[in-house]
């Protein structure tokens, strides 16, 4: 394969050809954000953070952008690529067409240039997550410092683009948002000891399971095929069926 | 247990936030850039939505033509018949169809009974109502 990056100049690769790349800048001071444009030599498969990547190593050093695994398991890499949210990874240039907008995620706060502050992210979940859970690892690894351990959303990889991709986080400030949502379901399905009562109640509410309104964004945005919104829409399933239950009818835990 | 999320100044103080949307000040709901079958779909529930409104007011304005007189009232009725007031009548039940099939759509999905069916039932009410829209439309401008 051919990346971008091993390549010096904007001549492009054999079987490849130039892109132009529209990028979203912002530094702390700036008055306000703006767009940047680099030419850069892209191959048949050539990905978005190849092409990144070239820019920042070849063209401009001061390109902020973050990335880890370069195999959509970390979630770091999420930007908007001409207005869609990917994770730069694991997508190829020559999807993109030939002139290409990179910006950050959308309803998550920019701290520079393609990195947006995650913890926006996490400030929309409750102080106290049943959903979190803890990795299951060998008891005798270790964590490294300063992580007192590993814990993750299950099958969700954090990675927002969920959260950028919702027209109803975009418009709703207190939206709990899909990926919690899809937490919480997951939970509810399977609750390995939690109660799910109490997840339930905190799913239930103005801003929680009721404020999605079906625009099943996050579900076509998602990486890691959660498909928050149909699991948002079984979460409603649940709480409307419990409702629609007597009291005297309500089943008894087993 | 609910920790509610940052209040939006909050968050802009941090630093800038990149909202979806078009116009100088982006609401994020109505996007057109790369969406999916659903945005479209919600988006277009929210424009009927707010057009069925609109015409509901229209609607008893119109019909308060009444206490002005019978003169008023047949004048209305005669530009109620020319040809670009029955195309909007159509457009009337493009909405009152779209708005309706639609809501049908995401209650039944909304509540869980087909959480993992929306396209099907969006396409299955895009059938009915053009159906529906076509055999309208046929009237209202056969005059039938």
């Amino acid at each position: 394969m051919v990346t971008a990056a091993e390549t010096d100049a904007p001549t492009p690769p054999a079987g490849g050809e130039l892109r132009r790349f529209r990028v979203f800048r912002f530094k702390r001071g700036d008055a306000a954000p703006r767009f940047d444009e680099f030419d850069v030599p892209v191959g048949p498969k050539t990905t978005l953070l190849d092409a990144l990547r070239w820019i920042q190593l070849r063209r401009d050093g001061t390109l902020a952008l973050r990335h880890s695994c370069l195999h959509a398991s970390c979630g770091t890499c999420g930007v908007q690529a001409n207005g869609r949210e990917v994770l730069m990874c694991v997508t190829f240039v020559h999807d993109l067409g030939h002139e290409i907008t990179v910006e950050p995620l959308a309803n998550i706060p920019v701290l520079t240039d393609l990195v947006v502050d995650m913890r926006e992210f996490y400030a929309r979940f409750p102080d106290v997550h049943p959903f979190l859970r803890e990795s299951e690892f060998l008891p005798e690894a270790d964590t490294p410092d300063a992580i007192e351990r590993y814990a993750r959303y299950e099958d969700c990889i954090e990675c927002g683009l969920c959260v950028s991709a919702c027209p109803i986080v975009a418009t709703s400030d207190r939206y709990v948002g899909p990926a919690a949502l899809a937490a919480a379901q997951r939970l509810a399905e399977e609750p390995r000891g939690v109660d799910v009562e109490d997840v339930l109640d905190w799913a239930d509410a103005e801003d929680g399971v009721w404020r999605c309104h079906a625009a099943f964004e996050c579900t076509e945005a998602c990486p890691s095929n959660v498909n928050p919104a149909a699991r948002i829409m079984a979460l409603r399933g649940v709480l409307v069926g419990g409702r629609l239950r007597l009291p005297g009818l309500r089943r008894e835990p087993a | 247990m609910n920790a509610p999320a940052p209040g939006r100044e909050a968050r802009e103080a941090r630093g800038p936030l990149r909202r979806k949307g078009i116009g100088p000040s982006p609401s994020g709901w109505l996007d057109p850039r790369g969406r999916a079958l659903g945005s479209w779909a919600f988006a277009v529930n929210r424009v009927t939505g707010l057009g069925l409104v609109f015409y509901l007011y229209l609607h008893l304005g119109v019909l308060s033509l009444l206490l002005v007189g019978e003169s008023a009232w047949n004048d209305f009725l005669e530009l109620a018949t020319t040809t670009v007031f029955l195309l909007l009548d159509v457009l009337l039940l493009f909405g009152l169809l779209y708005h309706g099939l639609n809501g049908i759509r995401v209650a039944l999905v909304g509540s869980g009974v087909v959480p993992n069916r929306q396209r099907a039932l969006f396409w299955a009410g895009t059938v009915i109502g053009t159906l529906a829209l076509a055999y309208g439309a046929l009237h209202i401008l056969g005059g039938t």
